[in-house]
C-alpha cells in the first residue's frame, strides 16, 4: 500500500516527539490503544492555566506510519489552540489532511481519542468535569 | 554497488536464474508444441522436453520420474494431495492430521474436507515450531488416512523431523503428505530415504518460473493414488488434466538441476550470511528469534523487536523488501497466525520481520540490512510509548489498555 506524501513526511520527520511531566497540574495525558491491536498513542498537552491555550504538545506512538503521522499532526494542530478549540478536532479532518485510506481511518479515530483523553485528564486535574 | 530496495523476501518468491530463463525461451515460440500431440514433431519435441524435465525434477528428490505430477504450483499440489487422498481413500477412513502452522493451502483444504464431512485434527507445535511426535501418534485413529505436515515452515523456516513423522505414519499404515515448498532445492530431500508418500513443491521458490509446481505421488510401497480434482484430457496419469505448461516445466527442470548441483555450497554460504545477520540484529535490546534455530532452513531468519510495531518498522526499512508478521495492512488487525500458534503474544507477533536470503544475496547487502534495521528500530523505540514504559520498569501486561 502506498502512503501519501504527508504521511511519509510526518513519519520521517515527526513533530513534537517527547514526554511532558505528567505529574504537573497543567499537563494532560492521553494514552489510548492497546499493544495487541498494534497501536498505542500517548498524547500530552501543556496548558497555560490563565489563558487556557495549549502551549506545548508532545506525543509518542507505537504503531504504523499512519498512526505516527496522525499523532504527529495532532500535536501540530493542538499547539496554540485553546482547550475548547482542541475539543473540536475531528478525526475526519486528520483523514483528509493525511489522505488516509479507509483501512487507516482507525488511526485518526485513535488520535481524536488521544486528544479528548488528554483534555479530560487536564480538566480532571483542574477540578473540572470530564467532557464526553 | 547496492541497488534498492534490497530483496530479502526469498520465501515469498525468488528471482529466476538466467540459466533457467535461457532453457525456457525456445519453448515459447519455436518449440511451442503441445506435449500431448502424438501425431507430429511439434508434439514430440515438447514431450521430450517434458520427459527430460520430469527426470531433472525427480532426481532432485530421488523419485522415479513417473511419480511426478506437474501442477500449476504448490497450492494446487496441496489441494490435490489432501482432497485427492480424502476422496480416493474414503472407504478406509475420513480423518486427517495436520498442524496449525501449515500454509493456508493445506489448512484451507482441510477446512474444505471438514465441510464435506471429514474430520481433521490440527496439532499445535511447541513454542519453537516443532511438533510433538507423541501428540502426532496419539492423534492417529483407525479412521486416519493422511498426515499432512510441512517440511520447512514458510514464516520461521523450522524443519519438522520428517523421518520420525514418516516412521509413525508407516507404523500406523497412514499416508504422509508434506508441503515441501520451502525446502526442496534448499536442503536435501529424499522421498525414499525419508518415506514420504506425497510431496508438494514449486518452481518459483527455487529460482524457477511461477505457475508451475509438482506433486510427488509414490508408486511403490505403497502405491498411492489420488482422485483428480480437474477433469479433462487425463494428463499426468489421469491425476491432473490440462495441457502441460511446457516452458514452465522445462524451467522447473532446469531449476531443479541447478539446485541439485549447487545446493550444498549455496546452503553453506547462505547460512553463514543468515547467522551473521541474525547475531548482529540480536544485539539490539529485546529482540528475539522465532522458531527453533537448530532445525531450520539455511536462508531464513524470523526476528521480533519488542515494542516496535511491524508495519511502522517496515516503513522505516523501506530500502529492504522483507515480510512482516503484522497484518495491519489488511482490514483485519490479526498478526501472523503461525507466530500466534507458537504462543507468541500479539505484540511480539506484530513486531516480527522475516528475512529470506537467496542465491543473489551479497555480504554488502547484509551489511546494509543490519544497519538499516538497527537504525529503524532505534528510531521507532525513541518514539514508542511502550518502550518508554518498559524502560521505566512498568509491566505492560498490568496496564489497563483502552482497546478500540
Amino acid at each position: 500500500m502506498a502512503y501519501s506524501e504527508k504521511v511519509i513526511d510526518h513519519y520521517s520527520n515527526p513533530r513534537n516527539i517527547g514526554t511532558l511531566n505528567k505529574e504537573e497540574s497543567n499537563v494532560g495525558t492521553g494514552l489510548v490503544g492497546a499493544p495487541e491491536c498494534g497501536d498505542v498513542m500517548r498524547l500530552q498537552i501543556q496548558v497555560n492555566e490563565e489563558s487556557g491555550i495549549i502551549e506545548d504538545a508532545k506525543f509518542k506512538t507505537f504503531g504504523c506510519g499512519s498512526a505516527i503521522a496522525s499523532s504527529s499532526l495532532a500535536t501540530e494542530w493542538l499547539k496554540g489552540k485553546t482547550v475548547q478549540e482542541a475539543m473540536e478536532i475531528d478525526n475526519m479532518a486528520i483523514v483528509e489532511e493525511l489522505a488516509l485510506p479507509p483501512v487507516k481511518i482507525h488511526c485518526s479515530v485513535l488520535a481524536e481519542d488521544a486528544i479528548k483523553t488528554a483534555i479530560n485528564d487536564y480538566r480532571t486535574k483542574q477540578g473540572l468535569e470530564a467532557i464526553v | 554497488m547496492l541497488s534498492f530496495p534490497i530483496y530479502l523476501d526469498n520465501n515469498a518468491t525468488t528471482p529466476m536464474d538466467p540459466r533457467v530463463l535461457e532453457a525456457m525461451l525456445p519453448y515459447f515460440n519455436s518449440k511451442f508444441g503441445n506435449a500431448a500431440s502424438r501425431n507430429h514433431a511439434f508434439g514430440w519435441t515438447a514431450e521430450e522436453a517434458v520427459d527430460y524435465a520430469r527426470e531433472q525434477v525427480a532426481k532432485l528428490i530421488n523419485a522415479n520420474p513417473k511419480e511426478i505430477i506437474f501442477t500449476s504450483g504448490a497450492t494446487e499440489a496441496d489441494n490435490l494431495a489432501i482432497k485427492g487422498v480424502y476422496e480416493m481413500y474414503a472407504r478406509k477412513g475420513n480423518h486427517i492430521i495436520t498442524v496449525n502452522t501449515e500454509h493456508k493451502a493445506v489448512l484451507d483444504s482441510c477446512k474444505h474436507i471438514e465441510k464435506m464431512g471429514g474430520e481433521v485434527t490440527y496439532l499445535s507445535p511447541n513454542e519453537d515450531g516443532l511438533i510433538n511426535l507423541s501428540d502426532l501418534e496419539a492423534a492417529i485413529t483407525p479412521k486416519t488416512i493422511l498426515i499432512s505436515i510441512m517440511y520447512g515452515n514458510n514464516e520461521i523456516g523450522v524443519l519438522q523431523p520428517i523421518e520420525d513423522i514418516s516412521a509413525i505414519a508407516r507404523k500406523h499404515n497412514v499416508l504422509l503428505h508434506t508441503d515441501a515448498t520451502q525446502a526442496v532445492g534448499k536442503v536435501p530431500v529424499d522421498v525414499n530415504a525419508q518415506n514420504i508418500d506425497l510431496m508438494s513443491f514449486t518452481a518459483h521458490k527455487m529460482y524457477g518460473p511461477k505457475g508451475v509446481g509438482a506433486l510427488y505421488v509414490r508408486r511403490k510401497n505403497p502405491r498411492v493414488k489420488v482422485t483428480s480434482q480437474l477433469d479433462g484430457g487425463g494428463h499426468e496419469r489421469g491425476m491432473r488434466s490440462g495441457t502441460l505448461n511446457v516452458p514452465g516445466i522445462v524451467g522447473f527442470g532446469k531449476a531443479c538441476e541447478i539446485s541439485m548441483n549447487e545446493m550444498a555450497e549455496e546452503a553453506e554460504k547462505l547460512s553463514k550470511m543468515r547467522d551473521r545477520l541474525e547475531s548482529e540484529l540480536l544485539h539490539i535490546e529485546e529482540s528475539y528469534v522465532n522458531g527453533n534455530t537448530d532445525h531450520r532452513l539455511p536462508h531464513v531468519a524470523n526476528i521480533s523487536f519488542k515494542h516496535v510495531e511491524g508495519e511502522g518498522l517496515m516503513m522505516g526499512i523501506k530500502d529492504l523488501a522483507v515480510s512482516s508478521g503484522s497484518a495491519c495492512t489488511s482490514a483485519s488487525l490479526e498478526p501472523s497466525y503461525v507466530l500466534k500458534n507458537l504462543g507468541l503474544d500479539d505484540d511480539l507477533a506484530h513486531s516480527s520481520l522475516r528475512f529470506g536470503l537467496g542465491r543473489y544475496t551479497t555480504d554488502e547487502e547484509i551489511d546494509f540490512a543490519i544497519n538499516h534495521v538497527k537504525t529503524a528500530v532505534h528510531k521507532l523505540r525513541d518514539m514508542s510509548p511502550l518502550w518508554e514504559m518498559f524502560k521505566e520498569g512498568i509491566d505492560l501486561k498490568s496496564v489497563e489498555w483502552q482497546e478500540h
